[in-house]
């Protein structure tokens, strides 16, 4: 087996790589997110947001996150995508809106995007 | 004694069961998705598998960072879906096949597989979408098989290498194979191809890739294993690492298969849709 697969550092562009270390980080975040499964957690949320964010104990940085509904922030803030997608699911937020407010894009010019890849 | 028929990959995305619920298969932008689909209805009328060996990655559904199985079988009577958090409507339970589930997951362990059982297992998308695709109305299709969910961690790394993944699929057919009941087994491997879904890179699709994928799949899987799990991020996307379900399912097929049908799309959602058929010789 080759070192390389041993980097987890090298690194890919745009690319965050979800190991243990943000994990850890992310923990109470995608707590959070993961309760919004059920329908009542996301209703209790709606309700009241700040305290949605005391009940799990997220930490200032997290919660600007949440309330600025910024993807890129939430990742760094150790956001996991499959669990922000239950977040996005909240707002009605589809995966090329998504993809769309990461890469600066309208959803009109991300879905082009897409379909420019299978050129 | 239990046979491997063969095994089917397809992708899992979300919007393809959005896609069904809304019978939009004929809508221009779905058809060539969908139309992958006729001929392996056909294969599976003819084949009449009675267990579905069902290989995905649980996408924070049935498991959550607290517990975090890297391999984990259902051993459970039934399987039942759950709202993901965008407002999933409940299907009709999936029968399971417990006492097979427990014969493979005794197999596995003596092949030294440590993996994880689950008398309770919610199934998510990921299990749910290629039912719905193959088995068409699901509990109301008379054909739809018992089925047994197979769930490999893709959420958090370090996540299998390739060659842990062709391998377990190696051990799963023993494991299969060795199962006393005259049983038809098919396995799929579902997920894929490229994607990802964040970062600045979000929207990365790599067709050259998953083209290479699904060639060497059929002849050469032994060569994918040299692909380190980083490198997979880097070709495939970041959820693109679900390709290790179709190693694993191509582990189970044994050494030669005949591939009876494929298709690759793009773009399904933000995904390259990648389907095949290949037969166990």
């Amino acid at each position: 087996m080759s070192l390389e697969e041993f980097d987890h550092h090298t690194p890919i562009p745009g690319t965050t790589i979800f190991n243990g270390e943000m994990a850890m980080k992310g923990y109470a975040l995608n707590k959070m997110c993961y309760s919004f499964n059920a329908a009542e957690a996301r209703a209790e949320y709606l309700q009241d947001p700040a305290a949605y964010y005391a009940k799990f104990e997220l930490t200032d940085t997290q919660i600007q996150a949440c309330e600025n509904k910024n993807v890129l922030e939430l990742i760094a803030a150790g956001g996991n995508i499959y669990y922000l997608a239950k977040f996005a699911g909240i707002f009605m937020l589809s995966v090329q809106d998504v993809g769309a407010q990461q890469t600066g894009m309208t959803t009109e010019e991300f879905k082009e995007k897409l379909l420019r890849a299978g050129d | 004694m239990a046979k491997i028929l063969g095994g089917i990959t397809t992708s899992h995305i979300p919007a393809v069961g959005n896609a069904i619920a809304n019978g939009l298969q004929e809508d221009p932008y779905w058809k060539p998705f969908f139309d992958a689909y006729p001929p392996i209805h056909e294969w599976l009328a003819k084949v009449k598998p009675d267990v579905v060996i069902n290989i995905y990655n649980d996408h924070g559904l049935g498991f959550f960072l607290d517990q975090m199985p890297t391999f984990a079988i259902g051993a459970a009577h039934e399987y039942k879906n759950e709202d993901e958090g965008w407002g999933l409507k409940p299907l009709p339970p999936f029968p399971g096949d417990a006492k097979m589930s427990w014969h493979i997951i005794e197999g596995m362990v003596k092949q030294e597989f440590d993996i994880t059982s689950c008398q309770e297992l919610a199934v998510d998308h990921g299990f749910t979408v290629p039912m719905q695709l193959f088995w068409p109305g699901l509990g109301d299709n008379p054909d739809m098989p018992r089925a047994i969910p197979i769930s490999a961690n893709t959420v958090q790394h370090p996540i299998p290498t390739l060659k842990r993944a062709l391998d377990f699929g190696k051990a799963l057919r023993k494991s299969i194979e060795s199962y006393p009941d005259d049983v038809k087994v098919v396995v799929l491997g579902t997920g894929g191809l490229s994607h990802q879904l964040d970062g600045e890179r979000a929207g990365f699709i790599n067709k050259e890739f998953d083209l290479m994928c699904m060639e060497k799949i059929v002849s050469d899987p032994e060569a994918l294993t040299k692909i380190s799990r980083h490198e997979l991020v880097r070709q495939a996307g970041a959820q693109g690492t679900e390709f290790l379900m179709w190693m694993m399912m191509r582990g189970a097929l044994g050494d030669n298969v005949k591939l009876l049908n494929q298709n690759y799309h793009i773009p399904i959602s933000n995904t390259g849709a990648g389907t095949m058929l290949l037969e166990c010789v």
